[in-house]
């Protein structure tokens, strides 16, 4: 790969590798120009420049090289078919009620009990695929196996897409340059034109609309849950997607959740709300930290469930009234 | 002696995570060792010695740490033997940006936090484009998105390191630099007694102008040695 680029022309480079371009500004070097050979470009730069950039030059083009060889492997996806939750133990110290737990593609679970109970702990433990190694002790298999360091770590090819209960935006940039950063980085081939689509899909699921330069930190609670749940759905390739309460965050919750849903996918869902825990195919239920029944949807649940619907139409409804000064008739 | 070294930005995580990483080996009964190389002063060795770990910490006062660190590493491993260890850590604040004190073939890791902004993967200049791990604290404050984007800029600026997510509070994720770590320093030296013919990943800048000699008066008289004027437009 690095003798292959040193003899490209940087025209050529970019044609090739379009996420190549910001390689030389990260390292405060001018781009070579359009027609130059990357190897003649390298040997023009000054030693006292490189000495100054904290660069060495016959390091340039191998690091170059690996950047393009990581942002290929990044590009294809992984799939996965099932995953299985070894129990750990509670609170207390006891071993888990539920020995283990296996979840299929397709499948969606709900994680409900008592707050403090230990909900988010168990996407967490998903989160890190944990090997007997969080406080729960509990380990995650995927496929039948325990998932190799380079899975559970690489910061890379992420296997869980979360979308977590105490999230916070620190990065000092508008939504829009964030979320076309985010586009970059997961290597979609057209990074702004997604970007726009996310943006436009977080605004329909929240309450208050925000433009696209709107800095990130200036967003509200629930339009950074909007914005997270609408960059989640559209450009993550996870197979495994956690979501931590997302009623909370006064975004239209049946939206967000069909949006998350549709691929095929395993869907955790932990959360207070009957509705969303109804919709789930089985539901776990925790308490002191542990997970201590399994329960499946029946189907008179499920007529409960279309009642349920009804009364919070009617809710909703009331609200939106409200929220725009009308009166309840 | 088994050496690693351990740069970061100030606050990054590094003794969070070295203390970790420190608990993970000491459970197979390493005998470990840690050098704290700072500016000024430095309160890690408290956080050390409740550990249970020998630790000495040196002060490089008005000099880089980094230069500091060269001068004195030799001094340093022989200290680590004649404390029964047979792995050194040296800890050392990144400060300028410009030097980094990793070694040819002596695993090198960078820890830099997931909070400190957007550029500093590209601001960190040798102490992390010259690491074979680059080790991101602080992701449980994030949200996943940023720990992606943040990431990735850590890979623009080095490419061919190993970037790790570590939580400097549980230490979740040390297992892992643990275990990379030893497989550092099988590939590189299976014996690493020896520290002649070694020599930096990186050379240091000069520094060597009168101010960096301790001048305090200003004015051209009193410039010598290496001096650079700026350019105005
Ligand atoms: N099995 C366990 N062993 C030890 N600690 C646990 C266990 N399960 C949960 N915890 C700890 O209990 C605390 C509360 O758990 P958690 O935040 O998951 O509750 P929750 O159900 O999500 O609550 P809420 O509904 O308020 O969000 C956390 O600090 C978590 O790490
Ligand atoms: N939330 C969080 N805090 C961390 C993490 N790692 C370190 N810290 C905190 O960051 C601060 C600086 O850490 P320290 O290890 O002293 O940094 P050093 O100066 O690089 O050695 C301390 O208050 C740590 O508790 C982490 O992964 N998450
Ligand atoms: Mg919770
Ligand atoms: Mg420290
Ligand atoms: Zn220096």
């Amino acid at each position: 790969m690095t003798d292959k680029i040193a003899n490209f022309t940087y025209t050529r480079l970019i044609k090739e590798y379009p996420y190549a371009e910001d390689f030389f500004s990260t390292r405060e070097l001018p781009a070579p120009g359009d027609e130059v050979l990357l190897k003649e470009y390298l040997e023009g730069i000054g030693d006292e420049e490189l000495q100054d950039k904290g660069l060495i030059r016959e390091e340039i083009l191998p690091e170059l090289a690996g950047f393009l060889e990581a942002m290929e492997s990044l590009s294809s996806s992984t799939s996965i078919s099932s995953l299985k939750i070894q129990g750990g133990r509670a609170k207390d110290g006891n071993p888990e009620a539920v020995e283990s737990l296996t979840v299929n593609v397709g499948d969606i679970i709900s994680v409900v009990g008592p707050t403090g109970s230990g909900k988010s702990r168990l996407l967490e433990d998903i989160e890190c695929l944990a090997q007997q190694d969080t406080p729960t002790n509990r380990q995650i298999l995927i496929d039948g196996n325990a998932p190799g360091n380079n899975v559970r770590f690489s910061m890379d090819k992420k296997l869980v897409a979360q979308i977590s209960q105490n999230m916070n935006f620190v990065m000092d940039c508008s939504a829009l340059d964030f979320v076309i950063m985010h586009s970059e980085s997961r290597m979609v081939p057209n990074p702004t034109e997604i970007a726009h689509e996310i943006l436009a899909l977080a605004n329909e699921l929240a309450g208050e609309r925000f433009t696209e330069d709107t800095a990130l930190t200036n967003l509200s609670g629930g339009q950074s849950r909007a914005l997270m749940i609408a960059d989640t759905a559209l450009l993550s390739q996870s197979p495994i997607v956690l979501i931590d309460e997302i009623e909370n965050a006064g975004v239209d919750r049946k939206k967000a959740l069909d949006l998350l849903v549709r691929n095929e996918k395993i869907v955790f869902l932990a959360t207070h709300d009957p509705l969303l825990a109804l919709m789930a195919d089985r539901r776990v239920i925790i308490n002191g930290g542990s997970m201590i029944r399994v329960i499946e949807t029946n189907d008179q649940e499920r007529g409960m469930l279309c009642k349920l619907e009804e009364a919070d139409a009617l809710l909703l409804n009331a609200r939106e009234q409200l929220r725009h000064g009308e009166m309840l008739h | 002696m088994k050496l690693i070294t351990i740069a970061g930005p100030p606050s990054s995580g590094k003794t969070s995570v070295i203390v970790a990483l420190l608990k993970e080996w000491a459970g197979r009964g390493d005998k470990l060792s840690v050098i704290k190389f700072d500016c000024l002063t430095s309160s890690d060795k408290e956080a050390y010695e409740k550990a249970g770990i020998p630790v000495e910490t040196g002060l490089a006062g008005n000099l880089c740490p980094d230069h500091y660190f060269v001068n004195n590493i030799g001094k340093g491993i022989a200290w680590a033997e004649s404390q029964g260890a047979n792995t050194l850590i040296t800890e050392s604040a990144g400060l300028c940006n410009r030097c980094a004190p990793h070694i040819k073939s002596i695993p090198a890791v960078c820890v830099i936090d997931a909070l400190s902004g957007l550029n500093t993967p590209k601001k960190t200049g040798p102490m992390l484009r010259y690491a074979d791990l680059v080790v991101v604290t602080k992701g449980d404050i994030v949200s996943q998105a940023e720990r992606e984007v943040f990431a990735y800029r850590v890979k623009q600026a080095a490419p061919k390191a190993r970037i790790i997510a570590v939580n400097g509070l549980t230490g979740q994720g040390v297992l892992e630099l643990a275990l990379l770590l030893d497989e550092l320093s099988q590939k590189d030296r299976p014996d690493n007694d020896q520290m002649d013919n070694m020599e930096l990943r990186f050379s240091m800048p000069t520094a060597l102008c009168s101010y960096c000699l301790g001048e305090k008066r200003i004015g051209q008289d009193y410039q010598i040695g290496i001096t650079r004027e700026m350019k105005f437009s």
